[in-house]
C-alpha cells in the first residue's frame, strides 16, 4: 500500500493529486513533497484532487490541516475536489468543510480559483 | 463457537496498512458492506497509529497486539500496546484533542472510532500501555457456516 503524489503548478495554484492510501505512514511523504513545492514555487492556493484516494484516516486530516495553516498565512486557500464518499464523511465529521471549500472536479475548482483551464 | 484471529506485529508505521488490510480480510467472512469494511479499516488504522505514535513514541521497538473475534453478527476488535499509556483517557477522547500538536495530529482518532463503531472502551495506565476494545454489529448479519 502506498501513496502517489502528483504535483503540478497551474498559475498561482499548486495542484496536488493523490493516488493510493493516505495514513500516518504515507502522510510524511505527502508533507515533505507539498512543503518543498510550496517553498520553491510561487503559489498561493492549493487544490487537492482526491479522486484516486482509496483510503484516508485522521493522519490525513492532520497533514491537510497543517498545510491549511501554511497557505492561510500567505493569504491563500485550500480547495478539495473529486472527494470519494467515505473520505467526505471524515471531512464532515471533523468540520473540515468549515475551512476548506469543496468543488465537484478539478475544472470547477480551478475556475473558482481564477485559473483558466 | 466464535471465530478468532490474533496478530502481533512490530509497532512501525508501515504496519498500519498491513494491520487494517489483514483485519478487513478476516472480517470479510461476515459479508460486511463496502462502507462497513471501510469503517473497520479506518478504526484499526487509528488505533494502531495511536500505538505507534503515542504508545511507543515512534521508537519502533514495541509490538502491537490485535485480536478480532467474530460472532454471528458482530465484530469484536481489541488493539493493545505495552507502551507509555495515558493518565487521562477522558481528555484523550475529546474531539480535536492531541498531545502532539507539533506533529500535526488532528486529534480526531477516538472521535472517528466512536462514530464508526457501536461500542468503544479504552483502558490505559501510565507505563503499562493502552487497550482499545471496540464492537460493531453488521447490518446484513449472516451466520457463519461452521
Amino acid at each position: 500500500m502506498s501513496l502517489k503524489v502528483d504535483l503540478e503548478q497551474r498559475g498561482h495554484v499548486l495542484c496536488v493529486r493523490l493516488d493510493g492510501e493516505l495514513d500516518h505512514h504515507t502522510s510524511k511523504q505527502l508533507k515533505e513533497q507539498v512543503d518543498e513545492s510550496l517553498e520553491k514555487l510561487d503559489v498561493e492556493d492549493v487544490l487537492l484532487n482526491l479522486s484516486n484516494l482509496t483510503f484516508m484516516d485522521s493522519s490525513g486530516l492532520g497533514v491537510i490541516l497543517g498545510r491549511y495553516k501554511f497557505v492561510q498565512n500567505i493569504g491563500g486557500q485550500i480547495v478539495v475536489c473529486s472527494i470519494p464518499q467515505q473520505i467526505k464523511r471524515l471531512f464532515e465529521m471533523s468540520g473540515m468543510f468549515k475551512i476548506i471549500r469543496l468543488e465537484d472536479d478539478e475544472l470547477d475548482a480551478l475556475s473558482t480559483l481564477g485559473v483558466a483551464s | 463457537m466464535n471465530n478468532i484471529m490474533e496478530l502481533k506485529c512490530s509497532a512501525v508505521s508501515s504496519n498500519e496498512s498491513f494491520a487494517r488490510v489483514t483485519v478487513a480480510a478476516f472480517v470479510s467472512q461476515l459479508d460486511p458492506t463496502v462502507d462497513e469494511l471501510n469503517e473497520i479499516k479506518t478504526v484499526v488504522s487509528e488505533a494502531v497509529t495511536n500505538a505507534v505514535i503515542h504508545g511507543y513514541k515512534d521508537k519502533e521497538d514495541g509490538f502491537v497486539f490485535i485480536r478480532v473475534e467474530l460472532d454471528e453478527e458482530r465484530i469484536h476488535l481489541m488493539i493493545q500496546d505495552e507502551g507509555i499509556g495515558m493518565d487521562d483517557v477522558h481528555e484523550a477522547r475529546q474531539p480535536m484533542y492531541t498531545s502532539k500538536p507539533e506533529m500535526e495530529r488532528s486529534g480526531m482518532g477516538f472521535t472517528i472510532m466512536e462514530n464508526f463503531m457501536d461500542e468503544v472502551d479504552i483502558s490505559s495506565s501510565p507505563l503499562m500501555g493502552t487497550t482499545v476494545k471496540m464492537t460493531k454489529r453488521l447490518s446484513q448479519r449472516k451466520a457463519l457456516c461452521n
